[in-house]
This record gives structure tokens, sequence and C-alpha cells, in this order.
């Protein structure tokens, strides 16, 4: 990244999906923390049930890139189209309301609270400003069964939960609020072969619904590509990959970070 | 007292520790409980000391005039300012300042209607909207200037105390007459404070466990950035909290203003506030944040004021007293502490 790349106005050329099933287009996002440039003119569109894998070395943008599309920050400049209408989020509830959910890494799951309450956070029912803890324990088993996740109870404090519950809790809570668009930031980060395949499971579940629409930061390609339809690949705060699934492989991802490793690496020998 | 948490225990996780299975012995079931019910022990010691100080001293304890005294002279105004700072330890803030809130809304009563002629209502009402006031204070210091609010509370504690001690040339002042009718209802009658100890229980009983502010304030003090990131304003739990332990502060002023019939510049200060945060801890609210309860806190202060009490009317000296106090935080903290992770456990 030696150069300044002149940026392009269009979102890069590549076998991708017609701009008319595109359910969200992000144009020209930037993003600055003081001195430091976290995303550079980033284009980005998810069509209509499709699943896109975000994928990026540590440090290249994908959680704040994830964070201005759910209303936590604001971009430095920038458009967001949801369903061909510009929006603009002030807040998390905004973009919620608007249809867009995400799941943190952190999950914003509250141990101390059940299941319910958690699955219910900030859209709770109530009944004369009392909360209406029974409808809302229904519900929640139900959604749960519905998208298949398995809990003991939803009584139980989430702090008893494994981390594989928690996530598909916190994947649940976020579809179960009617999301058109769901951003996932590495689900399946920390977490063992069996808990990933329930996850994955999820993801797949989901996307056979066709509901809604998924962005989903991975690591792991093999993850990725078995349950994306597309990737996209973060580098430095630029989109500077798009291939559907079908005309990528584990390989050429492998090479792309191999070649950016061995680019870092006689940098440093340069400077040196 | 069973349905007040709503706890299951059979959600056992595989990350949860050694549980020690076989059939519960009586000893096991009677833990299995203390684990899952966080005011279970402090109402056990409620009891004990109840019965203990009851029959043994029964004439003088059980007495008409010693049980209000009891309810509502000392439990009362500790149960009422706890219930605000339960609120606050779960959001995993403090209040060190309630009690100089106490101290000065009385005196700011008698300046309004004795210096500025104002009827007794609208200055009633002044006087506690004067708490308000200082909860907002403690929570722009603490929420928007980012203090600690142990800080916070502290200076806006001395302010509060300078405030009162300057304005009253440290001479207590009489009640102002005109308040005498409204404070038979809200602080002199017998039974008044206790009375309203308990409805105030009652309802942020409710607002804790059954209403979307009480939700927050657990999610606030439990997963700040998560509940952040579920869109709830965490600042704006913070503030009310610390508006609400204000206003309760000058609440339970005014009501030991009519109590003792006389405003007092010596009344309220550390000792009730500290009270108050003894009677959460020993009920059950961990200082962690995110767990806290509001019974738990009000026989917290049924303990605290039956042993100032008790020992009073057994003519011990009330000088150990503060050894008892000191003692019954610290073992009821490591209870809290190790009963937690009983509970993570899933033990039953």
């Amino acid at each position: 990244m030696s150069a300044e790349p002149t940026p392009t106005p269009d979102p890069p050329a590549g076998p991708v999906t017609d701009a008319q099933g595109d359910v969200l287009r992000v144009e020209h996002i930037s993003k600055r923390f003081g001195a430091v440039r976290a995303l550079h003119d980033v284009n980005l569109h998810l069509g209509q049930g499709e699943v896109l894998g975000l994928l990026g070395d540590n440090g290249a943008g994908k959680s704040t890139l994830i964070k201005i599309i759910c209303g936590f920050q604001p971009a430095s400049s920038g458009k967001i189209f949801l369903e061909g209408q510009e929006v603009t989020f002030k807040s998390v509830d905004q973009a919620r309301a608007a249809g867009i959910d995400c799941v943190y890494q952190d999950l914003a799951l509250i141990n101390e609270l059940t299941v319910y309450h958690n699955m219910f956070l900030n859209r709770e029912r109530t009944r004369w400003r009392l909360l209406a803890n029974r409808s809302m324990k229904r519900t929640a088993k139900e959604q749960l069964d519905r998208i298949g996740v398995n809990i003991p109870s939803v009584d139980a404090e989430v702090a008893k939960l494994s981390g594989g519950q928690r996530q598909a809790i916190a994947v649940a809570r976020a579809v179960t609020s009617n999301a058109k668009v769901l951003l996932l930031d590495e689900p399946l980060a920390a977490m063992g072969a069996k808990e990933g395949a329930m996850i994955l499971e999820l993801v797949k579940d989901l996307k056979q619904q066709g509901q809604v629409s998924i962005i989903m930061i991975m690591h792991n390609y093999g993850q990725a590509l078995e349950v994306c339809d597309r990737i996209n690949l973060l580098q430095h705060g630029e989109i500077t990959f798009d291939k559907l699934v079908k005309d990528t492989s584990v390989q050429e991802l492998n090479d792309i970070v191999i070649e950016e490793y061995r680019r870092a690496l006689q940098e440093r020998q340069q400077a040196s | 007292m069973s349905e007040i948490t709503e706890r299951t225990p059979q959600a056992v996780s595989p990350a949860g520790g050694p549980s020690p299975g076989s059939a519960p012995s009586p000893l096991g079931r009677v833990l299995g409980v203390l684990a899952r019910q966080r005011e279970a022990t402090v109402f056990i010691v409620a009891v004990v000391l109840l019965l203990y100080f009851g029959i043994k001293y029964n004439s003088t304890f059980v007495s008409q005039t010693n049980l209000s005294n009891l309810l509502s002279e000392t439990a009362a105004p500790i149960i009422v300012i706890a219930i605000g700072e339960v609120f606050l330890l779960i959001c995993g803030e403090i209040d060190l300042s309630a009690g100089f809130v106490f101290t000065f809304a009385p005196f700011l009563m008698h300046y309004l209607i004795d210096f500025y002629g104002w009827p007794a209502w609208p200055a009633i009402i002044v006087a506690l909207l004067f708490g308000v006031v200082v909860g907002w204070f403690n929570g722009f210091l603490t929420v928007t200037m980012g203090l600690p609010s142990f800080i916070t509370t502290l200076g806006t504690g001395f302010i509060l105390l300078g405030l009162t001690l300057t304005t009253s040339h440290a001479y207590p002042a009489n009640i102002p007459a005109s308040t005498v009718g409204i404070g038979r209802w809200l602080g002199a009658g017998v039974w008044s404070q206790f009375i309203i100890a308990i409805i105030l229980t009652v309802i942020f009983y409710l607002v804790l466990n059954r209403t979307r502010w009480g939700l927050y304030t657990i999610a606030t003090g439990g997963n700040a950035l998560g509940a952040r990131e579920a869109g709830i304003k965490t600042g704006r739990i913070k503030y009310g909290n610390f508006m609400l332990t204000s206003t309760l502060g000058a609440l339970v002023g005014l009501q030991t203003a009519w109590y003792t019939n006389t405003i007092d510049p010596s009344a309220g200060g550390y000792q009730p506030m500290f009270y108050a945060v003894t009677a959460a801890v020993i009920g059950g609210t961990a200082m962690l944040g995110g767990q806290g309860t509001i019974i738990g806190a009000f026989l917290g202060g049924i303990v605290l004021a039956t042993l100032i009490n008790g020992l009073n009317v057994a003519g011990i000296s009330a000088n150990p007293l503060d050894i008892v106090f000191g003692a019954a935080i610290l073992l009821s903290m490591i209870a809290n502490v190790r009963l937690a992770r009983l509970r993570a456990a899933g033990r039953n």
C-alpha cells in the first residue's frame, strides 16, 4: 500500500448480482479516527437473501464497517441505501427499526438476565408499563424452536449457557426482530467445531428461509466458502476483492493473504 | 419469598464447575435454597434476631413504642435510602452524598417557608426537587464528565454539608408550623415512615423486577457495552438512578425532621448513607454490578435496626455495634461471592 490508489466510483467490477436485487448498498464510505484511516471509499452491496462473507486481516476495518452500517457509529463520509432508499442512522435503534440488526463480537448479551429478557432486550413487551414476561417467554420459546435453536430453558440466565448457545441466542434475537439485513461480526470466533457447526447450520437454515440477507465477518476461509454466496475482502480499509463463492477457492483467498504478508515483510526489510 | 427471583437452576452448562451429584442431604437442600434465593440469608438473620430480642426482652422489645422506634425511626430511613443505593450499585455506581441531601433538604424547606414566605406544599416539593437536581449533578459529573461516582459524590457531599452549615450557622431550626399537618402523614406519625418505606419497597421492587427501567439498570451494570449495542441509553439510566437516590435522601431528611420535630444540621451525613449501603450489601446486592435486590435491602435495613435497637433495649453498650456491622458486611459479601459461584455452577 505504498501508492495512494485512485478511488473508483463504482463497486469493483466482478461477477456480481444485479443492482435491482440489492437490499443494501454501501457507497463511498470512509471513516477516520483522528489521523487513522479506518475505511477508505468502501463500496459494498448485498443481494436479497444473499449471504456475503466479509474477510480481511485484523484491523482491516471489518468491524468498523459493520458498526457504521448498523448505526453504532457514523461514517466520516459516504452513503447507505436500504432497498433503494438512502438512510442515515443516528442510533442502533433507528437502524433496527429500519430492519438492520447486528450481532456483535461480544454478543451484547447481558449475563445477569434470562434468555427471553435478552431476546427482547430494548424491545420488551409491556402491559400497563409492567413487563409482559409470560408473553415474552412464550414467544421467545416459539421463535427459538422455529429457527431450530435448542436451549434448556428460556428462563435460564444467559451466564449459564455455553458459547455456542449464547451465539445462537444473539443470532435468534436479531433474526426475530424482523431484520431484513443481519450483520454477524465473527459469529464463529472462539468456538469449537461442534458449536461452530451449530451456528453454520443456523445460518444455512436462515438462508433457506430466505427472509433475511446476511453479512458475516469471518476468518476461516473453509467455513466462509461453505456458507456464503459471495466473498468480499477488506484490506487496509478498502474492498479489494469481490467474487461469487463458485468463482473462487480457499487457494485463491490464501494466496491473496500470503501475498499481503510477503509485501508487509518486504516493506519492513526496506525500512530497516 | 419464593417468587422473588424465579431462578431455574436446571440449566447446567458444560462450562459449569464440578457439581456434587448424589441425593441432596437436608443441609444440602438448605444450601441450595440459600444459593438460589439471594434474600434467603438475610431473611433468616432478620427472623432470628427479631425472635431473639422478642423472646428475651419480651415486654420492652415488643412494646408498641419500641417497635415503632425500631421500624419507623431506625429502619425506615435506612431502607428508603438503600432502595436508591441498590439501583446505583446494580448499575455499578454509588452515592455517598445522599445523607447530605438528607441534611440540607429540611433546611431548604425551612428557608423557603420562614424566610421567603412560601406555602408549605411548594416548599416541600422544591426540597424534594432539590434532591433531583443534586442527583442530576452527580449524574453529570459521573456520566458526562467521566468521574468515578465515589469521588463525585464525595465532593458533592462535602459541598452540601458546607452549604448546610453556612446557611444555618450550624444551628438547628424549628419545623415550620405550616408543615406540621403534612408532616404527620409523611413522617411524624408513629408508623408513617415505616408505612411509606413499605410502599416504596413494593413500588421499587416492581420497578426493578417488572419494568424496562429495572431491566436496563441490570443491563447497564451487567454489560454496559452490550447494553449500549442493544440500543439502551446507559447514561440516562445512571442519571435517573442518581436522581432517584438523592430524591429519596431528601425525602428521608424531611421525614426525620418531622419525626424528631427539629431541623438538625447534625442529622443525616455519612451514617444513614453507610447504613443504607450496608443494608443493601447484607441484603444480597453485590457491588460488582448487574445484581441486586430491593427486598434484600429492606430486610437488611430491618436487621441493622434490630441490632441497633435490640442492643439498646438489652442495655448492652452500643460501642461494639460497629464491630458487628463490619463483620456482617464482610460475611455477607463473602457469602454473596461464594453463593454466586455456586449459582454459576448450577448446583441444586
